[in-house]
């Protein structure tokens, strides 16, 4: 008699799950200590490689890496950055029918679509409401997504070491230089790690070609026409870059784009490891490695919280009329386990792309999805917005832990002050309201309905999802909902840049407040941030703040749905 | 602002041909020589004709060959996806009962059998390659009735897919899997 392969979660199950918080664990101080001296421009191993490259860099676009920038000056170079990317990768869509390998005649992308997928990259998103093998030349996919794959994270990246800046330095202007931040992260840090995940996935089966699809005939005569392309070396920054739009429709559910489960392995420890290397970065420029501890360990309990529950809910709540945990929208190299343990990752950090359906989740799973995204992406996050986000809430803790004791607030030997709460605030504010609105009048108007796949709650859980996803930069989703409409690629463009850019101008707002203020020494009346206690803290916080938010619509959508599946309803 | 755009522009150039242009195409080259197999889409070939992608699944309906699981797509990968069904779903209700019944009739199995879920809900990428043991296990009869096999035919074919088992990757990452074009293929010069 043969073992059932999906019945139960055992032995097997916490192996893997121990081996990949072990490989992260390992692997986060020394990435983090790498990324701390590469990032500021000190000389490392790769200086040799890439030092030439970096200066030549520099020397075409006339830029001096030295030359630094106050917080409004950065800000702007992000916002031109991010603009001119946006011009360029719309563009390139409408008009990819004249242009170089496109091997399938595939046609001009409409340009409502393209818009959406052009905010989508730029902004870090990478929401699919394009189809990858039926709507996208081989050349958009090179030139226009994979670069926008490496610099969305880049810059990400390069904002947060901006507020970095901030918190650290005394008494001045500059936040360093947005230019060599985003040539260095890219160089040294996103370029080696894509190297190498592409030809981890290559041997494994990814496919890497630049030769039109293949037409073959079956075992029982059939036309099967498999779609291929230059897909490795896109999927490798998709994970490593926190972007996550996939090479192709079904994402890293595909065979192609996820072959084995040891590429599984890989392409979701690649999801989170720069994410979480970046906290170890931050002890180490702030001087203070127990203060990038904390925060790890915060982002790490929460995560594992996160999984125990889905993955209770997945293997313990489904609809009556089966006796397993469900497998639809799931693959069977893959398993129940390694589709929750990716839905989770994918989900607390603003990666976004699926190895299993999510919107065919068990509701709870589902809400996990949802409430990940909820609190804005803090643990761990995408690169570089999540820790900065996470800084955010660190600011509003020593805020509130300052008003229960009385006395200013401190961080790091900064007086935080009006100024930065405020900031703060809209920072963490703004991603939920648009998220909320954006629902409630897709959920009241006839050209948001008629995009569902599914009915009762499930359906509000749908749209809410999609929002929640934009407004994250997640670009995961329940993708029963047909979002290639104008409605949505439009709506949805909005609140993918209401949830980049409202939390940039914070971080850097923030930063450049800090900056200019003087530093304090700890007096006894400092509240210490490197505790255990200051941890419980800043999860209490972070959990109020996005239980007051959303709870209501949790209740309507996921929780709802979930009573009425345990009591055998369907709809 | 217009420098920083005139600066943006420039930048966005250079690391287009470096990550847009240079960087695909050297991996496409390195693939292309260290893994011209796997990175042209591990193709499987029978006298010099292409039958398919030993990862990619494909549609068969006879009863002589083992059944892949149910796909949301009908194995055309022009896209691929799933049902995206949740777990509410009316549709999704209907179709798992409506697949054990036919998976049970059609196989001639004990009314009772517990169909394994792989079989029972399509996957995520509608193009999933492989199936559990249990499945593979349940539809031998059927396959050897279909091919009009002997008692030792049946247990050679019991053999092969036995030897079609494909273990946990490194003995502890992934499920347990018998890859369902592979098996057919072997299945076909089963004497």
């Amino acid at each position: 008699m043969l073992i059932a392969t999906f019945g139960f979660f055992g032995m097997h199950d916490i192996v893997q799950i121990g081996v990949f918080l072990l490989a992260l664990t390992l692997l986060t101080p020394p990435l983090g200590a790498f990324m701390a001296k590469a990032l500021n421009g000190e000389r490392n191993f790769l200086t040799p490689v890439f030092g030439g490259l970096e200066r030549r860099f520099y020397r075409i676009c006339r830029i001096d890496p030295g030359q630094e920038m106050d917080w409004k000056s950065y800000l702007l170079a992000v916002v031109a950055f991010s603009l001119v990317g946006l011009v360029a990768l719309w563009l390139f869509q409408v008009t990819q029918a004249y242009l170089p390998l496109n091997p399938q005649h595939l046609p001009n992308v409409s340009w409502d679509l393209a818009f959406n997928t052009a905010v989508s990259f730029m902004t870090n998103t990478n929401w699919q409401s394009y189809a990858g093998e039926t709507t996208l030349s081989y050349f958009v996919q090179m030139a226009g997504l994979t670069v926008h794959n490496f610099v969305s994270a880049a810059a990400g990246m390069a904002v947060l070491l901006a507020l970095i800046r901030g918190i650290t330095r005394k008494s001045t202007e500059g936040l360093g230089n947005f230019w060599a931040d985003l040539v260095r992260m890219t160089l040294y840090v996103l370029l080696p790690l894509s190297i190498i995940l592409t030809l981890i996935l290559v041997g494994q089966g990814t496919v890497q070609t630049l030769s039109g699809y293949a037409h073959v005939t079956t075992l029982e005569g059939q036309k099967q026409v498999i779609a291929v392309g230059p897909a490795a070396s896109q999927i490798a920054i998709k994970q490593i870059g926190t972007n996550g739009g996939g090479f192709f429709n079904a994402n890293s559910t595909h065979p192609f784009e996820n072959p084995t489960p040891l590429t599984n392995f890989f392409e979701v420890l690649a999801i989170i490891l720069i994410a979480s290397a970046s906290v170890y970065t931050y002890g180490k420029m702030a001087g203070a490695p127990r203060q990038g501890w904390v925060i790890w360990g915060v982002m790490l309990a929460v995560f594992c919280i996160m999984l125990g529950v889905s993955l209770y809910s997945e293997y313990n709540f489904h609809p009556p009329y089966v006796s397993t945990p469900s497998m639809e929208g799931k693959e069977t190299r893959l398993g129940v386990t390694n589709s929750i343990l990716w839905e989770v990752t994918t989900t607390v950090t603003s990666n976004g792309s699926v190895n299993s359906m999510h919107d065919s989740l068990s509701p709870l799973s589902g809400m996990v999805a949802l409430v990940d995204m909820m609190y804005g992406e803090v643990i761990f996050g995408g690169i570089g917005s999540g820790l900065a986000s996470m800084l955010l809430f660190v600011l509003l803790t020593v805020f509130i832990a300052g008003l229960m004791v009385g006395r200013t607030p401190e961080y790091l030997g900064k007086k935080i002050e009006a100024y930065e709460v405020k900031m703060s605030v809209i920072g963490v504010l703004a991603p939920g309201a648009a998220i909320l609105i954006f629902t409630a009048v897709a959920s009241v108007t006839k050209v948001g309905l008629s995009a569902l796949n599914n009915g009762g709650p499930h359906g509000l859980s749908e749209i809410l999802y999609a929002f929640t996803s934009c407004a994250a930069n997640n670009g995961s989703a329940f993708a029963g909902l047909g979002t290639n409409t104008v409605f949505y690629n439009i709506t949805q463009g909005i609140d993918m840049l209401i949830g980049r850019f409202v939390p940039i101008v914070a971080y850097l707002a923030v930063a450049g407040s800090l900056a200019k203020k003087k530093s304090v020494p700890p007096s006894a009346g400092t509240f210490p941030t490197d505790s255990m206690l200051f941890g419980f803290l800043l999860i209490g916080v972070i959990i109020i703040v996005a239980a007051l938010t959303f709870f209501p619509v949790l209740a309507l959508g996921p929780i709802a749905e979930h009573f009425l599946m345990l009591a055998g309803k369907t709809f | 602002m217009k420098k920083h755009l005139w600066d943006s522009i420039k930048m966005l150039l250079v690391m287009t041909i470096f990550t847009g242009i240079i960087y695909p195409l050297a991996m496409t080259g390195i693939a292309q020589i260290i893994f011209p197999n796997q990175a042209n889409g591990s193709m499987i070939k029978i006298n010099g004709k292409l039958v398919g992608s030993r990862l990619i699944g494909q549609n068969f309906t006879s009863d002589r060959y083992f059944w892949p699981r149910p796909s949301a797509i009908g194995y055309n990968p022009l896209p691929s996806g799933g049902s995206n069904y949740g777990p509410t779903s009316d549709t999704l209700k209907d179709l798992v009962e409506m697949r054990r019944k036919e998976f049970i009739r059609l196989n001639g199995l004990p009314s009772n059998t517990r169909v394994p879920p792989d079989m029972l809900y399509a996957s995520g990428s509608g193009l999933d390659p492989d199936i559990s043991p249990e499945a593979a296990e349940l539809q031998i009869g059927r396959v050897a009735r279909a091919r009009g096999f002997d008692l030792a035919q049946t247990a050679r074919l019991r053999k092969l897919v036995q030897s079609h088992i494909q273990e946990p990757q490194l003995g502890f990452l992934g499920n347990t899997r018998v890859n369902v074009l592979e098996l057919n293929i072997a299945l076909d010069s089963l004497r």
